[in-house]
């Protein structure tokens, strides 16, 4: 029935990789200087994959939209990068955070790749800090951690709220250390639109030069994405703005298989919208939870300000609902809690669409300086967007959409079903399950990046090493080219009324609505209909300015928005099949008395993964079953 | 509220660019900076214009991508904030706004407000970064760091490489930029061994590169939207002066 093999090592779970890594066929160093391999995206999993397989000795060619590879969206990243060294002596371990991952993931992940995860945490720390990343230190000279949600013990490295810009320099400086040494050619500026696959095998990408306009060809022995997630399908969300699926959804339209697609954790912690010209929403770092308290008024329609608003007549809501966790519960329960009390009209701000997220305790407690040592960048930020002092008076904020840990089906080797094109960080599905704990996004990525990947694409380009350079010069180059020639002249040529960016709007108010926090059957059903019509409408009357040999940003956008209106289409048919309530994903249909997810193992302890047939088809739907030897499958409560 | 608006318009790298008046009503206090211009934009794509390119990604201040010279300011009016951040409460009905791109020789101008930054990537791979491979790494906590030592690599490193240092320097200086990363790096035992070596490639590649020089005027520091130190500038001299001594 599955097509799907995982390829999960034999033997205990705590030696698998170990075992793994024993036996996977190696490439000789002269081989690897024969071999080349594209790389699409640098964030810290493709920087960090990069400059590991240079100094390996493989050819890489790099590619990014942005100007510079030092600005992909894993700089971004705030809080802070999991790893189980135990420094805090607090009962931590691999065993540990690799529980707490597949129990924050609500067990819809698989135990061998979780596990590996956690395994590879400690070096990859070892690993940023030889690079130069100034993660926090105590007075005594050694690292400092903190807790972060979802879990009970402190394992998070962190730099300020500004982790993961420092975690990506460090891999950035890396490689481009590679590229002084020639091993890596930087393609700034291009877009992936589509995948070349030669004889079953992935052979090359077709890129269009966001400068030129002109579309060009590159091929190599095997292909890598490292092309993030697809959050801005929301439209608002705590992205990139140029964050997209692009890479993602031209491969998985070759063949390989999108996994989990409507698992997409929605951040509870995020500036509320402000305007309706709003082009992004602004993330306020979990780690803020470890110290601040989310509250909303006891009397619906409170409208004093928040200081007038006497202690007994706040609801701290979640240390009401979940008094082992509190502030600290994992981010899918904290932003459902939101949209909880706020559709039941206790929300504050004029909107009535957010919560209070309040440090006053804390800074009494603490004492500003503290406070200001652990968030003041974020404190500024919060201040600088809208106005308000946070060290005076609470912080608003409402949940938005963040991370997908849906993606690309890969094996363990993080190989896709498409033979030689491999998927790594957020562009892959494996290791968050249904709901990623905060902290684990940089952990996975750098983990993929350095250790893991330059390990098993090995055992894949050992089998290559007789295969010459590819040719570029090939009909399946030609067909690749024209296709993606056609497709821009195609949006080109509709020349309508409307603007790309709002059929994005339209398309995100769909998603958020009806695929967002809560979804239920006749929702989902709808909303499939709605961007029906609404894909018909773009291609009717979308108003692409410009020509396509320049820059033309709306055509970069509408590429992006083309993308996301088939991807939403199979988010929502995703979100119908699976009809349990596990982590991110809740379906109203199923939910326990006290309104929390509840799962159905029986039935959806599998991988979703869908296999596209071509336009006008449905896609089918391939399981890959989980089998859970190692922990046993908890109700996920943090009460 | 209205604002009259000159922005400047460039075909390409090898056109010859111009200032183009607008003139927008409806414009938001709660907007940002950039969301006026994709109002901007919005309105001129519906009419049938070309809209305005520029370039931002993150829109939170972090990614660097943003760029724009205000009012003869790098990211307009007030301190420690990127274009993306700046906010149009800093403005009043019937103001003008003047937007042009960063202005520098070695910040070529690709397309109406966008300009070529990849000099800096070429100063990086010059000597910013620490030669260690990948699986080298000794475990973390066996290299102890004074916290203030820390502290400051930390704030060193905060440099978005956004530019508005060399924008802002009347030389077109990459000084700041140059510094906040040798500075970082040889505050740590890590980049200790290589800091001379690398402050010589680094100031080299800068050189060749066609920045000018640095006279200390301070202007970077005033506009870095990160706030990163001219005492980095001096350390950075102190590491250029060793390679001297060494070589």
């Amino acid at each position: 029935m599955s097509k799907l093999k995982s390829k999960i090592p034999e033997g205990p779970l705590a030696e698998k990789w170990t075992r793994h890594k024993n036996s996977v066929k190696l490439v000789n160093p002269a081989n690897k200087a024969k071999l080349d391999i594209i790389v699409v995206g640098t964030g810290l999993s493709g920087a960090s994959a990069i400059s590991t397989l240079a100094e390996l000795g493989y050819n890489i060619k790099a590619f990014c939209f942005q100007d510079s590879p030092r600005r992909a969206h894993s700089v971004a990243a705030q809080g802070g990068i999991n790893a189980a060294k135990n420094y805090k002596n607090d009962g931590d371990s691999v065993f540990r955070l690799f529980n707490d991952i597949l129990k924050g993931g609500d067990y819809r992940s698989r135990e061998a790749n979780v596990y590996r995860a956690a395994e590879v945490s400690n070096q990859t720390i070892d690993q940023l800090v030889a690079a130069g990343v100034p993660f926090a230190r105590e007075y005594s000279g050694y690292l400092d951690n903190r807790s972060f949600g979802g879990v009970q013990v402190s394992r998070t490295f962190y730099a300020k709220g500004q982790t993961g810009q420092q975690c990506l320099l460090g891999a950035y400086s890396g490689m481009i250390r590679q590229i002084a040494k020639g091993k890596v050619t930087m393609y700034n500026r291009r877009d992936m639109l589509d995948l070349v696959i030669i004889d079953g095998k992935a052979r090359g990408i077709i890129t269009r030069n966001l400068v030129t306009g002109e579309i060009e060809r590159h091929s190599a022995h095997a292909v890598v994405l490292a092309s993030g997630g697809y959050g801005t399908i929301y439209y608002l969300s705590t992205l990139a703005v140029g964050s997209n699926a692009t890479a993602a959804w031209a491969a998985h339209k070759k063949g390989a298989f999108f996994s989990n697609p409507s698992f997409v954790q929605i951040h509870p912690t995020s500036i509320p919208q402000l305007n309706d010209y709003q082009a992004k929403l602004t993330l306020m770092s979990e780690s803020l939870r470890n110290d601040g308290r989310i509250w909303v008024p006891k009397k619906k329609g409170d409208k004093r300000h928040p200081v007038d608003i006497p202690k007994d007549e706040r609801d701290y809501y979640l240390e009401r609902r979940y008094p082992a966790f509190g502030n600290l519960v994992p981010r899918d329960v904290a932003s459902r809690a939101a949209k909880e009390r706020c559709d039941a009209g206790y929300g504050v701000g004029e909107s009535g669409l957010s919560v209070y997220l309040d440090f006053s305790r804390a800074i009494e407690r603490l004492g500003k300086k503290a406070i200001e040592n652990k968030y003041g960048n974020l404190f500024e930020m919060y201040e600088k967007i809208t106005g308000i002092n946070p060290y005076n008076e609470p912080m608003r904020i409402y949940p938005a959409g963040h991370y997908t840990m849906g993606g690309l089906w890969v094996d363990y080797n993080l190989m896709t079903t498409i033979p030689g094109l491999f998927a790594i960080g957020e562009s892959n599905f494996s290791d968050h399950g249904a709901n990623r704990l905060g902290a684990g996004s940089l952990m996975q990525c750098a983990g993929d990046g350095y250790f893991i990947l330059p390990v098993t694409i090995g055992d894949y380009l050992a089998d290559e090493i007789k295969t010459p350079k590819i040719s570029t010069d090939s009909s399946e180059f030609d067909k690749a080219e024209k296709e993606s020639h056609d497709k821009l002249s195609k949006l080109m040529a509709v020349n309508g009324t409307q603007t790309v960016t709002s059929f994005h709007r339209r398309l995100g108010r769909i998603m958020w609505d009806l695929c967002g926090m809560v979804r239920n059957e006749k929702g989902l059903k709808k909303a499939m209909k709605e961007i029906a019509s609404l894909r018909e409408e773009f291609w009717k009357d979308v108003k692409i300015p410009g020509t396509i040999d320049e820059v033309n940003q709306e055509l970069e956008k509408a590429v992006k928005v083309a993308d996301f209106m088939e991807l939403g289409k199979l988010m929502c048919q995703d979100a119908i099949n699976r009809k349990e309530s596990c982590g991110a994903h809740f379906r109203e249909e199923s939910q326990t008395p006290e309104g929390e997810a509840q799962r159905i193992d029986d039935e959806y302890s599998y991988v979703a993964s869908w296999e596209y047939l071509g336009e006008g088809n449905d896609h089918a739907l391939h399981q890959e079953k989980l089998a859970f030897d190692n922990v046993k499958m908890q109700e996920r409560s943090y009460k | 509220m209205e604002i009259k608006l000159k922005i400047w318009r460039q075909k390409n790298a090898t056109s010859e660019g111009t200032f183009i008046d607008y003139i927008l009503t409806g414009v938001s206090e709660e907007m940002s900076f950039l969301e006026m211009l994709d109002f901007l934009n919005t309105t001129l794509i519906e009419r049938g214009d070309e809209p305005v390119a520029f370039e931002h990604d993150c829109r939170e201040g972090i990614c660097g991508s943003c760029s724009l010279y205000i009012n003869g300011r790098p990211h307009g009016p007030g301190n420690l904030v990127t274009t993306c951040e700046l906010r149009m409460t800093r403005f009043k009905d019937g103001d003008n706004i003047v937007v042009e791109p960063w202005r520098a020789k070695s910040f070529p101008v690709i397309k109406d407000l966008i300009a070529d930054r990849s000099a800096f990537d070429k100063i990086m791979e010059a000597g910013g970064f620490i030669s260690v491979n990948t699986g080298s790494a000794p475990e973390a906590n066996s290299i102890p760091i004074m916290k203030e030592a820390s502290d400051e690599a930390f704030d060193a490193a905060t440099c978005i490489g956004c530019g508005a240092c060399v924008a802002a320097c009347k030389n077109s200086s990459a000084m700041l930029f140059v510094a906040a990363k040798v500075s970082h790096l040889a505050l740590l035992s890590q980049g200790r061994a290589e800091s001379a070596r690398r402050a010589r490639a680094m100031v080299t590649k800068m050189d060749e590169l066609g920045f000018g020089s640095c006279t200390n005027t301070g202007a970077c520091e005033a506009e870095c939207p990160k706030g990163i130190s001219l005492a980095h500038i001096a350390r950075l001299n102190r590491e250029f002066l060793k390679a001297g001594i060494k070589s």
